[in-house]
């Protein structure tokens, strides 16, 4: 018997036949196509492939995407998610959020699939407001902004997503840019090979309600000198002749940029991107423009168990032990018969 | 092993009174073991082969400050030679631990009824907690019964002496000198009780050989000690049909009956999600050690993401069930109308407790008909059955996954407290004659589309993520009847709306004509129930029956759809009267659905109908004029 490889499938194999309805320019677009890039790169079946979302702009994706796909409501996707891979562990589920629907709404449900492992490709579009819904304020949205519901400007601090998702416990936390493509499908290869639950933060611009919000890193003139691409096992540096770095302040636990050459500090100064570090991870998630660079790229990885294989351990391990039918289950503890 | 019976003098036999049935309920702290003496208290009896039906009553803390009347948790038994439905109204013997279970239980014990007394337990501070200011042993005020004043801590210390156990340890073994006491009392074995403590000690031999010395010294006091005062008593074996029996709760019954109900429909894997909640969590806890039958349990992070993880599973094609009571089947409202817009069989469990908001979480109540039937936006119909008594659950869970499955649909199965809690002997079915409704996961490609559906019952396709050729996505949003894809037209809407409703509605063509239960099927008066009320009224139409009277019983399972004929059947009678432990839901159902002069008789205190005030409330609607 000889195994046939199936057909490899192209990126355009992973597009739906159905219109894509986002705004003209919405970063969705491009964070689609990558999607739909990394799919074919990592030989994705259609058949075996499911994307989950909940409700809002960013959730609308599966009905873009040529696998399955289940649409639900709005902020429970990573419970559906989560059920669905305890019917079937072999499926790749991948899920799609917003800043709304996973850290507002579906706070509770986003912090307990991280802290239990369940393996999913989870993607957060961040766009810092809610476009759906037409323009009000995020959990995400910077202090002070102007929405139809904050038209004074908001109050409440931000919540920042990465460092929720290592707070939770996550075992893989990764941010990137909707159109930066190259880094995007990077990071998400990187995503989906790990097993238990990845989470990727990628920064996505609402060219309606809150056009340019990430323009201090993500704008071209900006963007070599704002962000940092970080890699395991390279020096943590930035900057358009890659000549600033990070390196732990002295006698502190806080980062400092500084400049090679400059005032006695050397390359072997710079901090180097140890991924499996979570301390590490929880500085770099913390950083933000205009004093630091946005740190980009696989922030945190430390693999483990994920939720269903150890649930599955469970299940292989009590097969076979105590009753094995229902009749015999039924019969379990006293019994009496009654003759005819 | 001492065998001091083959030892002993002979013992004359004692006469014992023959009775029909007999209700006993056993009271005391909640840390004084009465669920446990109350549970053997069963076994014995059962094995006896008496019918007989059980009431566990404990208090909503785990453990609230001893001696408190808000601490008593009380086991009540009624066991019997002919049919037993009920736990019974009032109390033949009552045994009181302390003064807080006498002040809590004395007004159910009948004048003339048996009631034992530690009286080690009746001094001052225990009295006052209570909230006697006089010994009610010593003001009279207990003339009424005959009373057994034993120092029951007393006779265990020295029952116990000999295995050198802690204060704390033997004080702790009082419960089985009870037990033993009660066995006497009714002539019952003691076998069944003895090898359940030498199974649960037996890592502690010590404390198993002392339960069972005091559970002896309990049954020989009674024996020896010439108790004037109390007549022992007899009750024959049940007469009923041949096959073996246990005994079974409304929990075991339902769990077992969710896992041959996936067993029936060919489902390799069920999914159970659930948080925990009050009275609910008993059917997760038992259906988590039955990985072996392909259960996996899930404990999710709150009441909607059990209901959502439920959803996931089917959408997977697992078996998707999720359990709860009434305050959590409020939160996984939204979702229930997701798993009904998606046309996924979803099994959801309400154990029903005493509402609104969080109510009386260890009462029993059905006061959720409303939220099962309607409790949803938008119009979204779904199947809602009920059960009617512990046995019954498991039936109620095979057809409650058969619907789910041969639908597409999620389905409301209305438990409560009571039956969850209460246990009743059970034939154990066979299970080769269980029916068989095999699901068919869609395959083929050809002319798919998420929504095709089954002419007969407008039931979809159940398509399961894997199969090569039927990627699709499906979501919350209405969807178009011949694509599958999002749909806002407005007729389109109209159409998928109704047939929701008419697949809904069309189960009625699928289900059993309603039956009377009991008396003819037409007449001056029914009396129409639902759920756990069953045994009660039944009772007490049989009583009315028995004294010449013109009434019928109809117990009604499916509460949506309604059995086709039930309309028919209803207008048959003058009058109709529907007794339920809220404050008149099916009463306005059949009201609205019928049209039919349908009155309420409604009770909420967290407790079940007494035969005796059902019989003096179908009395009184007999007599009235309209």
């Amino acid at each position: 018997m000889t195994a046939t490889m199936p057909t490899p499938l192209k990126p355009s194999d992973f597009e739906s036949d159905q219109e894509v309805r986002w705004c003209p320019g919405c970063g969705d677009y491009a964070i689609l196509k990558a999607v739909q890039r990394t799919l074919a790169d990592v030989g994705a079946r259609t058949e075996n492939t499911v994307f989950v979302s909940g409700i809002g702009c960013s959730s609308r994706f599966p009905y873009y995407v040529s696998t399955y796909g289940f649409h639900t409501i709005h902020g429970r996707a990573p419970a559906v998610a989560t059920g669905l891979k305890l019917a079937n562990p072999e499926l790749d589920v991948w899920l799609v959020t917003g800043d709304g629907d996973g850290l507002s709404i579906g706070g509770n449900h986003l912090l307990h699939v991280l802290r239990r492992n369940v393996d999913l490709t989870i993607m957060l579009f961040n766009n810092e407001i809610y476009g759906l819904t037409k323009g009000q304020y995020s959990p995400t949205s910077r202090v002070g902004t102007r929405s139809p519901s904050t038209p004074m400007g908001s109050l409440d601090l931000p919540v920042t997503p990465s460092l929720f998702a290592l707070g939770a416990g996550a075992r893989f936390v990764a941010r990137s840019v909707d159109t930066q493509q190259a880094h995007l499908v990077g990071v998400l290869k990187r995503a989906h090979a790990h097993r238990g639950a990845s989470f990727v933060e990628i920064f996505q611009n609402c060219v309606v309600y809150n056009d340019g919000v990430f323009d201090e890193f993500t704008d071209r003139s900006v963007a070599a000198d704002r962000q940092l691409l970080a890699e395991h096992g390279k020096p943590l540096v930035f900057g358009k002749d890659r000549d600033r770095g990070l390196r732990l302040k002295p006698g502190t636990l806080d980062l400092e940029v500084v400049t090679i050459g400059a005032a006695g500090v050397s390359e072997g100064d710079i901090l180097v991107h140890d991924e499996t570090n979570r301390t590490l991870a929880n500085l770099l998630g913390s950083l933000h423009p205009p004093e630091f660079p946005q740190v980009l790229g696989v922030l945190y990885c430390s693999p483990a168990a994920s939720y269903e294989q150890v649930v599955f351990d469970q299940m292989n391990a009590a097969a076979g032990k105590g009753p094995q039918d229902l009749a015999s289950l039924m019969r379990t503890g006293r019994t009496w018969t009654v003759a005819g | 092993m001492d065998t001091p019976s083959t030892t002993a003098p002979p013992v004359p036999p004692i006469q014992r009174q023959p009775r029909e049935s007999v209700v006993v309920r056993f009271a005391g702290d909640s840390g004084d073991g009465m669920q446990i003496t109350g549970s053997e208290f069963t076994a014995e009896t059962a094995l006896a082969g008496n019918d007989l039906a059980t009431f566990p009553d404990y208090p909503a803390e785990i453990r609230a400050p001893a001696g408190t009347t808000f601490g008593v948790s009380a086991f009540q038994i009624h066991f019997g030679s002919r049919e037993v439905m009920t736990a019974g109204d009032e109390l033949d013997a009552l045994v009181a631990m302390n003064p807080a279970a006498l002040k809590t239980n004395l007004k159910d014990l009948r004048h003339g009824g048996v009631l034992v007394c530690d009286v080690s337990t009746f001094n001052t501070r225990n009295l006052t907690k209570a909230g006697y200011t006089v010994s009610p042993l010593d003001d009279g005020s207990l003339s009424d019964y005959r009373v057994l004043r034993l120092d029951v801590t007393k006779l265990n210390a020295e029952a116990v002496k000999p295995f050198e156990l802690s204060a704390k340890e033997a004080v702790r073994c009082r419960n089985m000198w009870t037990l033993g006491l009660m066995l006497w009392m009714f002539g019952r074995e003691r076998n069944a009780a003895i090898e359940w403590l030498e199974r649960k000690f037996a890592k502690k031999p010590e404390i198993a050989k002392a339960n069972v010395a005091t559970l002896n010294a309990g049954h020989a006091f009674g024996e020896t000690a010439e108790l004037t005062s109390v007549v022992p008593y007899s009750v024959a074996p049940a007469k009923v049909g041949p096959g073996i029996y246990r005994t079974v709760t409304g929990t075991e019954a339902l769990s077992w009956g969710i896992v041959a109900g996936a067993q029936a429909a060919g489902l390799a894997r069920v999914v159970m999600a659930s948080y925990p909640i009050t009275p609910s969590s008993p059917v997760l806890h038992t259906l988590a050690g039955l990985k072996q039958f392909g259960v996996v349990t899930f404990q999710a992070e709150d009441e909607i993401a059990a209901m959502c993880a439920a959803i996931g599973a089917s959408f997977g094609g697992a078996l998707g069930v999720t359990s709860s009571s009434g305050p959590g089947i409020a939160l996984k409202t939204e979702a229930i109308g997701l798993a009904a817009m998606t046309e996924l069989p979803v099994v959801i469990l309400n154990n029903q407790r005493g509402g609104p908001s969080t109510g009386l979480p260890t009462k029993t109540e059905q006061s959720d008909f409303y939220q099962a039937v309607y409790g949803r936006n938008g119009d979204t119909p779904l199947p809602v059955i009920a059960t009617a008594t512990p046995s019954d659950c498991f039936e109620v869970g095979v057809e409650a996954v058969r619907l789910a499955t041969k639908y597409m649909t999620p389905v409301m199965l209305l438990t409560d407290g009571y039956l969850a809690n209460a246990s009743e002997p059970w034939r154990i079915p066979d299970t080769n004659a269980l029916p068989r409704f095999p699901v068919t996961f869609h395959t083929d490609p050809t002319g798919f589309q998420p929504y095709l559906r089954d002419p007969d019952t407008l039931a979809r396709v159940w398509p399961i993520p894997g199969t090569p050729g039927l990627e699709h996505r499906i979501g919350g949003i209405e969807k178009d009847y011949d694509t599958g894809h999002i749909s806002y037209e407005p007729e389109n809407h109209q159409r998928m709306t109704d047939t929701r409703a008419a697949k809904i509605d069309g189960i009625a063509n699928d289900i059993p004509l309603q039956t009377v239960a009991l008396g003819e099927d037409h007449g001056p008066l029914v009396v129409v129930g639902w759920g756990s009320t069953y045994g009660p009224i039944h009772q007490a139409v049989r009583q009315l029956l028995a004294e010449g009277q013109r009434v019928s019983q109809i117990h009604i399972r499916y509460l949506k759809p309604f059995p086709r004929n039930l309309g028919d059947l209803l207008k048959r009678f003058d009058r109709v009267l529907v007794p339920e432990m809220n404050n008149g839901q099916l009463v306005t159902a059949l009201r609205a659905e019928y049209l039919v002069p349908a009155k309420k008789l409604a009770k909420v205190t967290g407790k079940p109908f007494k035969i005796s005030e059902l019989v003096s409330a179908f009395r009184a609607r007999l007599e009235e004029q309209s």
